[in-house]
């Protein structure tokens, strides 16, 4: 964004119109921080029952006799979010591409559309899919392939249940792939048809200019909706609750059945016994705000390693 | 005189207002709902100056809006605790309908029978096998498969979950050491499922599944249900007169805070329990509060017989004369309501 010129403010109306913008922008801000001192105030009875580092570090997660720990709800969210980005972030690409280099124009706009309506549907209606469809495809024909051609993995092993990590990423993949496609469907659009003309004078094949001239021009603004889909899927919570099987244990295997942060939120809150118990839920679900902040930072600076690579990128 | 001046003057504004019908908040349990809201709807057919307003957020969330007085009634699956109860001294729990858990399962097996060490095995995920030794015991003459146990349990907290972990806590030492009772516990086993629905899915499509469920709910989707021996050593099927009959075996105490899980009487169901209405014990505004202890009457009584076409287990007959007694010493600004006997 180019900065704005100092001169122009010294105009009264800009000046007021610069502070509007600036009280509606702190706003957010302000909002964000309201949200944490809330979430703090009522997580503080926990303080008397476990340490910070026991609380985010601990496994045992044990309402009865107030043992609470977040680490298995923060693997389950890390590992879900992770499958659903490494599904939906090729196909989303294949899809941009398809869509922007070669589909014929009249196709264009029914896939569009159709992109959309995915987006559009309630993430209940997703979870009753996935708890119907997909978990018994995945229990009696994906997962027992799985085993069998790459059971060698610790990703793969472990008798085939449905309900899992696996369950969980695959039906957040679908969620997000509306978000990460049609992000990536408007930066290829912005590439300049100078670019791709360029390297077909060169001798380029249509494999070839998208690969050198029009993905690495689009990279950035495609990594940028690889996080808003990331964003989506760490917060996801009705249709990871139905699939995800729902017991706080740390596995390596994608078969077995994980929680995640969102979920054990949703499912135990409304019945919380005791302040401490609600206290813990809300220290959880600060600890959901604290791996957002970070994975959005660690992304950023992804982005920007990816923007300053060697390849033209910038017009 | 003055006290006599402000009740002649909110007499007159009770007359003029007697068109608006008199709203009570209520917010609590979602197990009793569906009869709650039926409950509301026929008392309102009668009473058309008294319309309820209330909010199935569950248990947990009812017992926290009656004690911070943000509602009228509150409404819970499981008694309030010593420690809930001093932060509201003197409420009233008035039990309303039962309900029970059954154990619902998926395999093919007809008329599955389980002990209390049986179905403490299984969700312990000591017994994880179709064909163990202790379930053909108990099963002679059944075809066990060679088949693995899937446990599924509710992942929400529930009052459900806690009346099913009380049952096992009271029958199953181990579990009582390594798990306890509770709305949320640590499950030793198995897969968590959101709500009955989520159970259900997940037992009818995994061969080998067993989970619990409400009563009313297994009935109304026709699942398969396991007979349980009870106190008295006899196998019980999950019905409606089951589940009234372990009320009636079990002490009442004068605050009806009782669980009546593994309770005596050959008849009786072992998991099984009251839900409540909590309504404070001083009862400070005159008209809301007189509504209210009538319609509590209204729905010991009369509401009763709307108990059972909706699957809940209606209050055995001495448990009503009890409940009787405690409504007439309930006051309002000091003074009882005048209460009928009922038709």
């Amino acid at each position: 964004m180019p900065a704005a010129p100092l001169r122009a403010l010294r105009n009264p109306g800009d000046r007021a119109w610069s502070a509007l913008l600036m009280v509606l922008g702190g706003a957010l801000l302000a909002v964000a921080g309201i949200i944490v001192l809330a979430l703090w105030d009522v997580a503080r009875p926990l303080g008397g029952v476990v340490s910070l580092k026991q609380f985010v570090t601990g496994q045992e997660w044990d309402p009865t006799s107030d043992a609470f720990g977040a680490l298995a709800f923060v693997y389950g969210t890390v590992v879900t979010s992770l499958v659903a980005v490494v599904v939906a972030v090729p196909v989303s690409v294949g899809l941009g591409i398809f869509l922007v280099e070669m589909a014929p124009a009249r196709v264009r706009p029914v896939v569009s559309f159709l992109i959309e309506t995915l987006a559009a549907i309630p993430s209940v209606v997703y979870g009753l899919w996935g708890l119907f469809v997909l978990v018994p495809w995945l229990r009696t024909s994906v997962e027992p392939l799985l085993g069998r051609a790459l059971g060698f993995l610790p990703l793969f092993q472990g008798p085939p249940i449905g309900l899992g990590y696996l369950a969980a990423g695959l039906i957040l993949a679908v969620m997000i792939l509306p978000t990460i496609a049609s992000i990536t469907i408007e930066v290829l659009r912005t590439v300049p048809s100078t670019l791709r003309e360029g390297a077909y004078g060169l001798g380029a094949t249509r494999w070839e200019a998208i690969r050198m001239a029009v993905l690495p021009y689009a990279r950035s603004g495609i990594v940028g909706g690889a996080l808003l889909g990331l964003g989506r899927a760490l917060g996801e919570t009705m249709a990871v609750t139905m699939v995800i099987g729902n017991s706080p244990t740390i596995q390596t295997s994608l078969f077995a059945p994980g929680y995640t942060l969102p979920s054990v939120i949703a499912n135990e809150f409304a019945e919380a016994t005791g302040e401490v118990h609600t206290a813990a839920l809300a220290g959880l679900g600060l600890v959901l705000f604290g791996l957002t902040v970070i994975l959005n930072a660690l992304a950023r600076l992804l982005v920007q390693a990816v923007g300053r690579g060697p390849a033209m990128g910038r017009p | 005189m003055k006290k006599l001046l402000v009740a002649g003057l909110l007499a007159l504004a009770g007359a003029a207002q007697a068109a608006d019908p008199l709203l009570i908040n209520g917010a609590g349990a979602t197990f009793p709902f569906p009869l709650y809201s039926k409950w509301f709807s026929e008392y309102g057919k009668q009473h058309p100056d008294v319309r309820f307003n209330y909010q199935s957020i569950g248990s947990g969330g009812g017992i926290q809006q009656i004690t911070r007085g943000t509602v009228d009634f509150g409404a819970s699956d499981a008694p309030m605790t010593a420690e809930e109860l001093a932060k509201l001294p003197g409420v009233v729990h008035v039990p309303t309908v039962l309900g029970a858990v059954v154990v619902t399962y998926n395999a093919p097996v007809q008329g599955l029978k389980l002990t209390p060490e049986t179905l403490a095995g299984i969700f312990l995920g000591k017994i994880a096998k179709w064909n163990d030794p202790a379930l053909a015991a108990v099963n002679p003459g059944a075809k066990l498969p060679d088949l693995a146990i899937a446990v599924v349990h509710r992942s929400d907290g529930s009052g459900t979950t806690s009346i099913f972990t009380d049952y096992l806590a009271k029958v199953s030492p181990e579990w009582k050491s390594r798990v306890g009772a509770g709305k949320s516990v640590k499950w030793p086993a198995g897969l968590g499922a959101k709500g009955n629905e989520g159970v259900t899915g997940i037992v009818k499509q995994t061969p080998g599944a067993v989970g619990y469920v409400e009563l009313a709910y297994a009935n109304q989707n026709k699942l398969p249900m396991a007979e349980l021996k009870n106190h008295a050593g006899v196998f019980v099927k999950p019905t409606i007169a089951a589940t009234s009959a372990a009320a009636a075996g079990v002490p009442m105490p004068d605050d009806f805070r009782v669980s009546i899980t593994d309770a005596a009487g050959k008849d009786a169901y072992p998991i099984a329990s009251f839900t409540y209405l909590l309504v404070p014990g001083d009862l400070r505004d005159g008209a809301k509060g007189k509504a209210i202890v009538q319609f509590l009457w209204w729905a010991v009584h009369d509401g009763q017989h709307l108990a059972a076409p909706l699957d809940y287990a209606p209050l055995p007959r001495a448990v009503v004369e009890k409940v009787s007694a405690k409504l007439k010493t309930l006051k309002v600004q000091g003074r009882p309501v005048a209460l009928g006997a009922s038709r």
